[in-house]
């Protein structure tokens, strides 16, 4: 049978000074079960930017994280704003950040692109005025050899 | 030999098992057992924080004594950049160096002036643009180790030159080898040293495989050895050939703040350089060209083998860099091959549960539910720093559960609980029709 590490997460809305604490536990805890230091590194930023999102546009949410030997698979859910036009949200440079976000650094509208980049599989449903789920996944495979 | 050469070590004796080290440690090397405290010594990366922190001197640095000099015809002192802020009232740094001759050196080469050369070097590896940014100081054996053992990502951002005193090594034994006319062999290389961390250097080399340094004295020892005589040195020896670039590099930012570009930062102490190394692993820092990390506050003036408080030691240091030139060395060409790392930094995984992902990850599970039931007080009552530490620990079976005094007293709860319940037991014929309906009368 095949091992399964999960992990959950509550993630408050507008806590920007705690923001990455979840994505930063996950990194760790990747580093203790031995992966190859790339899928850290791209498991731990996707999360991070799906994290971040929660906090800044969708007043916080939760994370799931689901390990195992071959594959990490990310499931963040909030009952937010929704995203209004995804492939405009894909975009790099593309954000709805409010001025005083962006003047506490966030709000680059790199998040989104940056998860396509780092995840091997992302999937984002979202319904406006319901919330949105982000489910990323990390390979190992990508990291062998 | 052992794979592992720590200069940190423990003085059993006047260890009594508290636990201000354990508590500091930044790879959360040490645990306390029977009363005395132990090194994991796969973990440690010789910054020496439990040394600074000890207040029973328990933890020690190994370093040699001065004798060891005479073991070699001819001796060179090279003294850390740092060597020069623990002294009151120098005019010049050839006080020092003169003094330093006067206590049995046949020679001295400053590290300040590869300092100056390190510095030049990196201001062309940065031009070529062969490096991953941020680029991370390898200065510091302290945070190049520590990035080994807990940021594998980061390796390879580690800039890759020898640090100004392995240069300075190299660099002394070949002028001594031209002045004296001996064999290489026959000249001594000691380092006057701010740190074990770079005591294990000569040692376990990081970049090399082999350190050119004999020697590393403490720069307590040589200056309790120097203090008295420099005042006395009327006409010292036009020794120094440092500029203000190499001294600099005495403090915190003295190595980064002399490159070109404006784009970097300079953090110092081990905490502060945790944090920083964690949001360069998040690409938050992104945007910076060079990042210095020193392990100790205030930079190598803070090493825990110096005597002067850094503050007062860094102090003395701008006083004397006014009387030095603001630089002696001009470098356009290549850097040499010879000042490149031949060992690349290669990520350790010592904190890594188990070889086998399954394994670890079981082991994963257990340790992340026994941190749920523990108090969370991390009071290292158990002998480990902290409650998810200890569970590791008992997950790994290095502890058993009833280490944690919490643990211990519920068990004891529980066993009162039973007693209790049994001494209120009566048989059924002795019971009273009251209490036959199990109400228990309050007043
Ligand atoms: N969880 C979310 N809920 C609502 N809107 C979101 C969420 N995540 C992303 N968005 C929208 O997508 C845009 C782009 O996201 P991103 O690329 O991360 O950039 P940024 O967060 O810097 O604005 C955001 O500005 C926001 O409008
Ligand atoms: S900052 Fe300097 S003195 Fe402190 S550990 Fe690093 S190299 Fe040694
Ligand atoms: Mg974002």
């Amino acid at each position: 049978m095949n091992e399964v590490l999960l992990l959950h997460y509550e993630i408050r809305g507008g806590d920007f000074i705690h923001a990455g604490e979840s994505s930063g536990h996950v990194k760790n805890i990747l580093k203790r079960l031995g992966f190859h230091p790339n899928l850290i590194r791209r498991t731990a930023i996707a999360m991070y930017e799906g994290e971040i999102n929660m906090v800044i546009h969708a007043g916080g949410g939760t994370a799931d994280v689901k390990i195992t030997p071959e594959q990490i698979e990310i499931r963040l859910a909030d009952h937010g704003p929704g995203i209004k036009n995804l492939d405009l949200a894909m975009r790099e440079g593309y954000s709805t950040a409010s001025d005083s976000v962006r003047e506490l650094g966030f709000g680059a509208g790199m998040g989104l692109p940056n998860m396509k980049k780092y995840a091997d599989d992302l999937k984002i449903r979202t319904a406006v005025g319901k919330g949105t789920t982000v489910s990323i996944l990390t390979k190992v495979s990508r990291n062998q050899g | 030999m052992s794979e592992f050469y720590h200069s940190v070590t423990l003085n059993s004796e006047s260890c009594k098992g508290c636990n201000n080290c354990m508590k500091r440690c930044p790879t959360e090397a040490i645990r306390v057992r029977n009363g005395k405290a132990h090194i994991i010594t796969e973990r440690c990366i010789d910054c020496g924080e439990c040394i600074r922190v000890c207040p029973n001197h328990a933890k020690q640095a190994v370093s040699d004594p001065l004798s060891r000099i005479s073991d070699f015809p001819y001796s060179v002192a090279l003294p850390a950049p740092a060597f020069f802020g623990q002294f009151k009232n120098l005019d010049s740094l050839d006080q020092v160096l003169t003094a330093l001759k006067q206590i049995g050196f046949q020679d001295v080469f400053e590290v300040s002036r590869s300092a100056e050369t390190v510095s030049r070097y990196t201001e062309q590896l940065m031009k070529s643009d062969r490096l991953n940014r941020p680029v991370i100081s390898s200065a510091c054996p302290a945070v190049t180790r520590l990035i080994r053992v807990r940021f594998p990502n980061l390796c390879r951002n580690v800039l890759p030159l020898l640090p100004p005193v392995e240069i300075a090594a190299r660099m002394a034994r070949r002028e001594a080898v031209q002045k004296s006319g001996l064999n290489p062999e026959q000249i001594g290389i000691f380092f006057i040293s701010p740190c074990p961390a770079k005591a294990t250097y000569i040692h376990m080399p990081l970049g090399t495989e082999k350190s050119e340094i004999d020697g590393v004295l403490s720069i307590n020892d040589v200056y309790l050895e120097i203090v008295g005589i420099i005042s006395r040195i009327e006409h010292p020896e036009p020794l120094s050939q440092s500029s203000r670039i190499g001294v600099g590099w005495a403090g915190s930012g003295g190595e980064a703040s002399v490159l070109p570009s404006d784009n970097y930062l300079a953090a110092d102490g081990i905490e502060n350089v945790i944090k920083v190394l964690s949001e360069i692993e998040d690409d938050k820092l992104d945007t910076l060209d060079f990042i210095e990390l020193d392990a100790c506050c205030g930079g190598c003036v803070g090493g825990v083998l110096t005597v002067e408080n850094p503050y007062v030691a860094k102090s003395r240091i701008q006083k004397l860099l006014k009387t030095l030139p603001s630089s002696r060395q001009q470098h356009r060409d290549e850097v040499p091959s010879s000042a490149l790392w031949t060992v690349p930094l290669e990520y350790v995984p010592v904190m890594k549960l188990h070889d086998d992902v399954a394994t670890a990850m079981k082991m994963m599970k257990q340790i992340e539910d026994l941190v749920q039931e523990m108090p969370g007080l991390d009071c290292g009552s158990c002998g480990a720093p902290a409650c998810r530490a200890f569970s590791e620990d008992v997950v790994r079976g290095l502890a058993s559960r009833g280490d944690c005094i919490f643990k211990r007293r519920e068990q004891v709860q529980r066993l009162v609980e039973e007693l209790s319940s049994l001494e209120n037991y009566l048989p059924p014929p002795f019971r009273k029709p009251e209490d036959e309906d199990g109400a228990e009368k309050e007043d």
